[in-house]
C-alpha cells in the first residue's frame, strides 16, 4: 500500500498550524507501510478535534460519542479479529469524559491501538482545561489557575498493567510513526499519549516549548522499558526533560486469546440463520 | 373439592425458598399440574423476609392469588407477616417450639420441622426438604414424586446428602400423613414422570431467543431485575459462540453493543430505569449511525434507586422518549413467557431491517415469574437477515454507508467484506457518512431516520391481543406483564363479560387497531403498575380515546387475581 491509497477527500477543519496535522501523517505513514487494505483497518473515534482525525484518512471509520471511542473499538475487534483497530482521542475525550473505559479497557486488554492526541487544554470548547493541563494555568474558567492534580496517563497506564505504554511527540512524524507502528505490532491494548500543540489555546505548552524539552529515551539502548519499576519512574518524569519513546512494554494474554476468539471464524462470520437451540430446552425443567 | 392451591414458604434471605421453590415447581408439573410461581425478594443477601409463592392448577394459570391456602413460616418473623394473608381454611404451618410462640390461631398447625431436620438429616439445613414433605403429603402427592425431586435437586451432591434430604422429606411427608386428617387440600396428583414440560421465568425466555436469534455478543452491567438474562447466556457463551461481556458501566455496555453491531454481529444489552438512563446517549448514537441494537428495559419501582427488586411498569413513557433527537424505534412489551421468547428473535430481525434501536420492556414481575410452557411453545421466530453477505459484498467498490432510498434503508455493508471503506458518524453526515452543515442534506437525513423507517415500522406491528371485547360490559387494557392478571380475570368474572386488550407492542403504536376495537367499548380501563396511567395517556395522545377509569398500582408488587376483581369492582 501507498501512501495515498490512504487519501481521504474530506476537508480538514483544524487550524493552521495544528499539532494534529503531525499526528495524521504519522498515522498515514505508518498504514501505508502496514501492508494492510484500507478496508481492513478501523479507526474508531468520539469528539473533539482528535476524533475528527478517521475523516482524513481513507479507510473505516466509527466516529460516536465523546469519551465512548473505546468501548465501541474493543467490541468492533471482538466481532471480528481480522480488523485493525486504531482510536484517535484526545485529553478531555479520553482522560476526562471517557476515563472509565481507559482504566477498564486497558484491563480487558483487546488488540487495539489507543492515539491520545494530548493537548493539555480543550480546544473544540475554546480553551478550559483538560485532565492534563498543568497546574496553575490561567483560563477562562480556571481563572486563578488550574488547582486540581494532572491526571497521569502513563503512570495509570503502567500500574493498571497495560502491556504497550507510550509517548510522542507530535512534530516528530519519524519517530511518531515508528511508535504507532510498534504499537499496532504490540499484541493487546497500546497507549500512545501524543504531545501535541495547540496553537489557539494553550499558549504555555507549545511546539518552542515542548521541542526544547523532549528527550527519545529508546535511542541509545540505556534505558530497559520492560522493567517496570524503572518505567513507572520513567513515565513520571515532567517538567525540564520530557521522554518520549517506549516507556513500557511486556508480553500478555490478549481478551481474545483468553475468550478463544483467536481461532476458528471471527464471530461476525458465525452462521446464525438457524440455530438450534432444543439441545438446552432439557435445562429448563 | 378444589382444583387448585396457593402455597407460599417464606423466611428470611439465606434461607434457600428459592431451592425448595424450584424443587416444588418440578414436583407440581411433572404429577400434572399448571404452575406459577415467583419470589418475593429484598434487596439483600441475608435476614429481611422473603417468600416463593407458587400457585398449582388443573388447568392453565397466568397470575397470582392474592391469600394463601399452605403456608409454611421458615423463622419466626414471618409469622405475623403472613398469618392475615391466609384463605379460608387456610393452613399457617410453624414450629412452636422453635419459634416460641404459643398465640392461638384457627390456621396455625405446629409441626416440629425444625426438631426433624436435625433427627433426620443432623442440620437445620433440611428444614426446606422437611416443608416439601410437608406440602406433598397435605396435596396427596405420592412419596415417590418428593423422593425423585429430592434426588434431581440434589443431583450431583454426594449420595448421603441425597439421602438425607429424602428421609428429611419423607419425615414431613409421615408427620402429615400421621397427625393432619383434613382433606381440605387433597387434588388429585398424577404419577411423577418426564412430562418435558418446561418451567422458566421472563428473562430465562429472552435469553433463550437472544440465542436462537444469533445474538453473538452480549455486554451488560448487572442491575436487577435484568441480570439473570446475563447469567443465561453466559452459561450457555461457549456453546454458541457468544461473547459476553461484563461492561464497565451501563455507557459502556451500549456503546460496545453498538461497536460489535457495526462490525457485523448482532448484540444485546439489559438492564432496568436506572442503567438505562445512563444508555440514553447511547441509544442516540445507535439511532443516528443506524446501528442496529437490541435493549431489555426490566423495569423495577424508581425514581433513583427505588425498590431495587420489585416490579414497575413506570418507564413507559421514559423508553418511549430515551435519546436526544427524533428517530425510529419499536417497543415491545411482551405479556408471557412465549411473547417474551418470540418477541426477543422479531426485535433483533427489526433492529437489523431497520438499522434502528428496538426496546424489549418488561418488569420484574414477567423477568421472575416462573410458569410451566411447552417446548413447542418456542418454535415461534426465525431468523432474517438484513445486511449485505459475504458473498454479495465482493462486488462493492462505491459504498455509500447512508443512501437515500425510497425506504429511509439503505443497504447495510460489513466492514472488511466490501472492496470499499466505510464511515459511521455521530455529526449529521452525507450519504458517504462524512460531516456535513449542509441544511438539504440534514434535513433528508432526518426523514430518513425519523418518517421513512416509521412509515416502513408501522406496517410490522404486533397486533394488540383482543379477548372477550365484542359486547362486554367493560374492557381492561394493558401492556407488559398485566396480561396474565387481565386475562384471568376475564375468565372468573361470570356474572358479567369482562373483556381485555393486550399490547405486546407499545411502538409504534397500533392506533388504527385501537380504534377499531374500543370504539363500541362501554366501559375502557387501563390496568397498569404506574402511578401516571401511562398507557392511557399514550392512548389518547395516539387515537384522541380517554378512557373512562385506569387501575393503577404502585406500591413494587404485582396485580393479582383477587386484587383486580376487587379493584374492578369498586370502579362499577
Amino acid at each position: 500500500m501507498d501512501i495515498k491509497d490512504f487519501k481521504s477527500n474530506d476537508e480538514i477543519a483544524w487550524c493552521p498550524g495544528c499539532g494534529n496535522f503531525g499526528i495524521l501523517n504519522a498515522v498515514k505513514k505508518t498504514l501505508a507501510k502496514l501492508d494492510r487494505h484500507p478496508k481492513d483497518i478501523l479507526l474508531v473515534s468520539g469528539i473533539g478535534q482528535a476524533a475528527k482525525l478517521p475523516h482524513y484518512v481513507r479507510c473505516n471509520c466509527f466516529n460516536g460519542l465523546h469519551g465512548r471511542a473505546l468501548p465501541v473499538a474493543a467490541a468492533a475487534k471482538i466481532a471480528n479479529r481480522n480488523l485493525t483497530v486504531l482510536v484517535t482521542t484526545g485529553d478531555g475525550d479520553c482522560y476526562g469524559e471517557g476515563g472509565n473505559h481507559l482504566i477498564h479497557n486497558i484491563r480487558r486488554n483487546t488488540d487495539i491501538t489507543v492515539i491520545v492526541h494530548d493537548n493539555q487544554i480543550y480546544g473544540l470548547t475554546k480553551g478550559q482545561a483538560s485532565p492534563t493541563t498543568d497546574p496553575d494555568y490561567v483560563t477562562k474558567v480556571q481563572t486563578e489557575g488550574v488547582i486540581l492534580e494532572p491526571f497521569h496517563p502513563l503512570e495509570m497506564a503502567i500500574a493498571l498493567g497495560a502491556g504497550f505504554v507510550a509517548r510522542g511527540y507530535s512534530l516528530d512524524t519519524e519517530h511518531l510513526s515508528w511508535l504507532i507502528g510498534e504499537g499496532i505490532k504490540h499484541k493487546g491494548l497500546s497507549l500512545i499519549d501524543v504531545l501535541q500543540p495547540c496553537v489557539s489555546f494553550n499558549k504555555k505548552n507549545t511546539y518552542e516549548w515542548y521541542t526544547q524539552r523532549v528527550y527519545k529515551v529508546n535511542d541509545d539502548g540505556s534505558y530497559n522499558p520492560e522493567d517496570k519499576m524503572a518505567a513507572y519512574e520513567k513515565s513520571h518524569e515532567w517538567g525540564d526533560r520530557i521522554p518520549i519513546g517506549i516507556i513500557y512494554k511486556t508480553e500478555k494474554e490478549t481478551y481474545e486469546e483468553k475468550r478463544g476468539l483467536s481461532q476458528g471464524v471471527p464471530l461476525v462470520e458465525e452462521q446464525i440463520e438457524d440455530i438450534d437451540i432444543t439441545s438446552i430446552l432439557s435445562e429448563f425443567t | 373439592m378444589t382444583n387448585e392451591l396457593t402455597i407460599k414458604i417464606t423466611g428470611e434471605a439465606g434461607q434457600g425458598m428459592q431451592t425448595v421453590g424450584a424443587a416444588l415447581c418440578q414436583m407440581f408439573k411433572n404429577t400434572g399440574f399448571h404452575i406459577f410461581a415467583n419470589q418475593d425478594y429484598m434487596s439483600r443477601i441475608r435476614g429481611g423476609n422473603n417468600f416463593f409463592q407458587l400457585r398449582i392448577s388443573d388447568r392453565p394459570i397466568f397470575t397470582l392469588r392474592q391469600r394463601s391456602d399452605i403456608t409454611i413460616a421458615l423463622d419466626k418473623a414471618s409469622v405475623p407477616l403472613h398469618k392475615s394473608s391466609m384463605t379460608d381454611g387456610g393452613i399457617l404451618v410453624l414450629d412452636r417450639k422453635k419459634f416460641t410462640i404459643t398465640e392461638e390461631e384457627p390456621t396455625f398447625l405446629d409441626i416440629p420441622f425444625y426438631d426433624m431436620a436435625t433427627r433426620v438429616g443432623g442440620s437445620e439445613i433440611f428444614i426446606n426438604s422437611v416443608a416439601c414433605g410437608i406440602i406433598a403429603g397435605m396435596i396427596d402427592v405420592e412419596l415417590r414424586s418428593v423422593e425423585h425431586v429430592m434426588e434431581a435437586t440434589f443431583a450431583g451432591k454426594s449420595e448421603e446428602i441425597i439421602r438425607k434430604n429424602k428421609e428429611a422429606a419423607r419425615a414431613g411427608y409421615d408427620f402429615v400423613r400421621n397427625n393432619f386428617k383434613q382433606d381440605t387440600f387433597r387434588i388429585k396428583a398424577g404419577a411423577i414422570k418426564d412430562t418435558g414440560v418446561l418451567v422458566m421465568n421472563g428473562n430465562d425466555a429472552i435469553a433463550l431467543g437472544a440465542i436462537r436469534a444469533g445474538c453473538k455478543f452480549y455486554s451488560a452491567y448487572p442491575m436487577s431485575p435484568s441480570t439473570t438474562i446475563m447469567n443465561v447466556i453466559a452459561q450457555y457463551a461457549q456453546k454458541f459462540h457468544i461473547v459476553v461481556e461484563q461492561a464497565e458501566d451501563e455507557i459502556a455496555a451500549v456503546n460496545m453493543i453498538i461497536g460489535a453491531s457495526f462490525a457485523g454481529v448482532r448484540a444485546m444489552t439489559a438492564t432496568s430505569g436506572g442503567g438505562f438512563a445512563l444508555m440514553a446517549e447511547g441509544v442516540s448514537l445507535a439511532a443516528m449511525t443506524e446501528t442496529p441494537i437490541v435493549v431489555v428495559v426490566a423495569q423495577r419501582p424508581a425514581p433513583a434507586t427505588g425498590f431495587p427488586t420489585r416490579t414497575a411498569q413506570a418507564d413507559l413513557e421514559f423508553v418511549l422518549h430515551a435519546g436526544h433527537g427524533e428517530f425510529a424505534r419499536v417497543v415491545y412489551a411482551p405479556g408471557t413467557i412465549e411473547e417474551a421468547f418470540s418477541v426477543t428473535i422479531k426485535a433483533f430481525n427489526i433492529a437489523e431491517k431497520y438499522q434502528i434501536p428496538v426496546f424489549i420492556m418488561t418488569d420484574q414481575h414477567l423477568a421472575d415469574s416462573y410458569r410451566n410452557i411447552e417446548p413447542s411453545d418456542l418454535n415461534n421466530g426465525k431468523v432474517q437477515r438484513y445486511i449485505v453477505s459475504k458473498e454479495d459484498s465482493k462486488h462493492i467498490t462505491n459504498y455509500k454507508r447512508y443512501q437515500f432510498t425510497g425506504s429511509g434503508i439503505s443497504p447495510r455493508a460489513i466492514p472488511s467484506w466490501i472492496e470499499d471503506v466505510i464511515y459511521a458518524d455521530s455529526d449529521e453526515h452525507t450519504e458517504e457518512g462524512h460531516i456535513t452543515e449542509d441544511a438539504d442534506i440534514g434535513r433528508k437525513m432526518a426523514e430518513k431516520r425519523f418518517y421513512k423507517k416509521f412509515s416502513g415500522l408501522s406496517q410490522e406491528v404486533e397486533k394488540p391481543t383482543a379477548y372477550n371485547v365484542e359486547g362486554a360490559d367493560m374492557v381492561l387494557l394493558g401492556f407488559g406483564s398485566t396480561y396474565g392478571v387481565m386475562k384471568e380475570v376475564s375468565d372468573a368474572v361470570t356474572d358479567r363479560k369482562i373483556g381485555f386488550i393486550h399490547l405486546s407492542q407499545v411502538w409504534p403504536f397500533p392506533a388504527s387497531e385501537m380504534v377499531g376495537l374500543l370504539k363500541d367499548a362501554k366501559k375502557v380501563l387501563t390496568v397498569e403498575n404506574n402511578a401516571g396511567g401511562q398507557l392511557a395517556r399514550l392512548l389518547r395522545r395516539e387515537t384522541g380515546l380517554q378512557v373512562s377509569g385506569s387501575v393503577l398500582k404502585y406500591d413494587g408488587r404485582p396485580f393479582n387475581l383477587d386484587y383486580l376483581i376487587d379493584r374492578i369492582k369498586k370502579e362499577g
